[in-house]
């Protein structure tokens, strides 16, 4: 497991790859890739039980990324641990690359494919059943934006995994407040978000999606209760980490070029 | 073929732990003996079946062989996309058991009746799609689909249908049956329609015309070596299916000739013609209601035969 500061360390890393690999893509979805990098360098810091050199480890922890649209930072991610070479980051969006612009299986590290909102949630669920009724130790997360709760097939692994007791499983979201037209509040309104979930049978954290610590302790610590499946709603900030695209829905979309990206990398270069 | 396909899920899933069966609550009084038997491979998903797909992909991906179970268009179109990126861009080991496919279920009406889903899955890359043409299909296409590697499509009916088979005929997935042969005519035909079409077959032979017929059970892959095998001897192929002509047997029959340039003298697609049941009746009653009888085939194939004027 890394410590704090090498896990900071590779946070600014993973935040950089993204701008970069947004900007040279001509892509979006860099405030989506932001948001969430606290989160996965935490999973892949030290909480996965995971081996970059035998991805198919068959004890390996599973993590499936629902909101495949974030793939800049997770491939980032699975670049810096050592899943694949770094080098493969720039061939993202290339024509013949493997690195499509939703996360996509046939990837070293990479569990299934997302893309379409509303999926993940139920694989994961299949995998945690069929690791209980195997006496399979590993667990399994899967990490949702707050958009995709809005799909009515999230809620039906929701209903589904708290009757299973499967406290094997657990759910992250991403909740950086932001989806496609417009904040949550306004396009369809989450909240009581944690008592939904509560409600539902999940025993629930909510922690600061970008406070390192404590989402190690949080996502350490699961199952919270025996029998439960465990949810984590991280707050978050879409493009967290570059002033000008903190909380702005334009960054879902917008590709950071010219000046733009020469002050977000120097903004990400300034960091301590 | 309801009776036969439990029956033999639940013998191979005694002896396979691989095996899981997930249904949409839906089966009473059918899934029950595997569900007393072998609870920890069953799974009830609820009235949920995108979770209930999404699930049998996660275990599928997990080492199992997950089979999705429910009614008519439910376990197919309520969860296409589902079954298009989970199951089938994975290639995962999800076998979607459709029960009642055409308009077993007649009277509950067009919600409830499947004849647009092989059309569906057909067009999915990496399905295969099997609709049994009797018990005894039914059970040996389980059986196959156990050793099947990737995600299936299986298309019953209901409970009580006739045996068209003498005996245990061959079975091999992807390779029609013969169950007569002909010289005149073939007539090609796809699940439950199995029945109805030797039943056509045996009235038309009365009347004078021989008459060759398969049972394509399985309908992607096609078995083009009999479709075209059929185009070269016989004058004429007539499909027929429970089902849309958009898209199903007929249409996979009709695009292995028109691209293979062995043309019979006459082809014809018999099943629904784009339109959904406006009345109500048992399946057998919207069956002749829709041309699809035995007698209403054999009408459709004299009346064709005449305007084609080479009988």
């Amino acid at each position: 497991m890394l410590d704090y500061s090498e896990m900071q360390a590779l946070a600014r890393r993973v935040r950089r790859h993204s701008v970069q690999m947004i900007h040279q893509a001509k892509a979006s979805h860099l405030g989506s890739s932001l948001s969430a990098v606290e989160l996965l360098v935490a999973l892949y810091g030290g909480v996965l039980r995971v081996d970059p050199h035998w991805p198919l480890w068959p004890e390996r922890d599973r993590f499936i990324l629902s909101k495949g649209h974030a793939c800049a930072a997770y491939y980032a991610v699975l670049a810096e641990v050592g899943f694949f070479s770094l080098d493969w980051l720039d061939t993202f969006y290339q024509n013949g690359s493997r690195l499509a612009g939703h996360v996509t299986k046939g990837i070293p590290g990479v569990e299934i494919s997302a893309g379409s909102l509303g999926h993940g949630l139920s694989i994961a669920t299949g995998m945690a059943l069929a690791a209980k009724r195997d006496q399979a130790v590993y667990r399994v997360f899967c990490m949702l934006s707050d958009g995709e709760c809005d799909e009515g097939s999230t809620w039906e692994p929701i209903l589904f995994a708290p009757h299973h007791q499967l406290d094997n499983l657990v759910a992250i979201v991403d909740y950086n407040k932001i989806q496609a037209l417009g904040h949550t509040r306004e396009v369809l309104n989450l909240e009581p978000f944690a008592a939904k979930w509560q409600a539902f049978g999940w025993a629930v954290r909510e922690v600061d999606g970008h406070n390192l610590a404590e989402i190690v302790t949080a996502l350490s610590e699961i199952p919270y209760q025996e029998g439960k499946p465990s949810c984590v709603i991280a707050h978050t900030v879409k493009g967290q980490g570059i002033s000008f695209m903190e909380d702005r829905l334009l960054w879902h979309y917008r590709s950071p070029q010219g000046d733009e990206y020469t002050a977000a990398m120097t903004e990400l270069e300034a960091e301590p | 073929m309801r009776t036969a396909f439990i029956q033999t899920l639940l013998e191979l899933a005694q002896n396979d732990p691989r095996i899981v069966l997930i249904v949409g609550d839906l089966g009473f009084g059918v899934v029950t003996p595997f569900m007393e038997k072998l609870p920890q491979q069953f799974i009830n998903a609820g009235v949920a079946e995108q979770n209930m797909t999404g699930i049998a992909a996660g275990m599928a991906l997990s080492g199992k062989i997950a089979f999705t179970y429910s009614i008519a268009n439910f376990p197919v179109l309520r969860c296409l996309e589902q079954i298009r990126n989970d199951v089938c861009y994975h290639k995962a080991n999800v076998r979607i058991v459709a029960i009642g496919g055409g308009m077993t279920y007649g009277s509950l009406g067009p919600s409830h009746h499947a004849t647009e889903d092989i059309a569906m899955m057909r067009a999915l890359p990496d399905m295969l799609v099997v609709c049994p043409g009797d018990p005894l299909e039914a059970r040996l296409a389980t059986q196959a689909l156990i050793d099947y590697q990737g995600p299936a499509f299986l298309r019953i009916g209901r409970a009580g249908e006739p045996q068209v088979h003498k005996s245990m005929p061959e079975f091999k997935l992807g390779k029609a049956i013969t169950l007569r042969p002909g010289r005149d005519i073939t007539l090609i035909s796809t699940g439950g329609m199995l029945a109805n079409t030797v039943a056509a077959a045996q009235m038309l032979s009365d009347a004078g015309v021989e008459v060759q017929v398969l049972s394509m059970h399985t309908v992607k892959p096609l078995d083009t070596a009999a479709v075209l095998a059929a185009a070269r001897n016989t004058l004429a192929i007539f499909t027929v299916e429970e089902h849309s002509i958009i898209g199903g047997l007929g249409g996979a029959v009709a695009e292995v000739i028109a691209e293979s340039g062995v043309y019979p003298k006459l082809f014809k697609r018999i099943g629904l013609d784009s339109t959904f049941s406006s009345i109500v009746g048992d399946q057998s009653y919207l069956l002749q209601q829709y041309g699809l009888s035995p007698e209403g085939i054999v009408n459709t194939v004299e009346v064709a035969l005449e305007a084609a004027k080479f009988h």
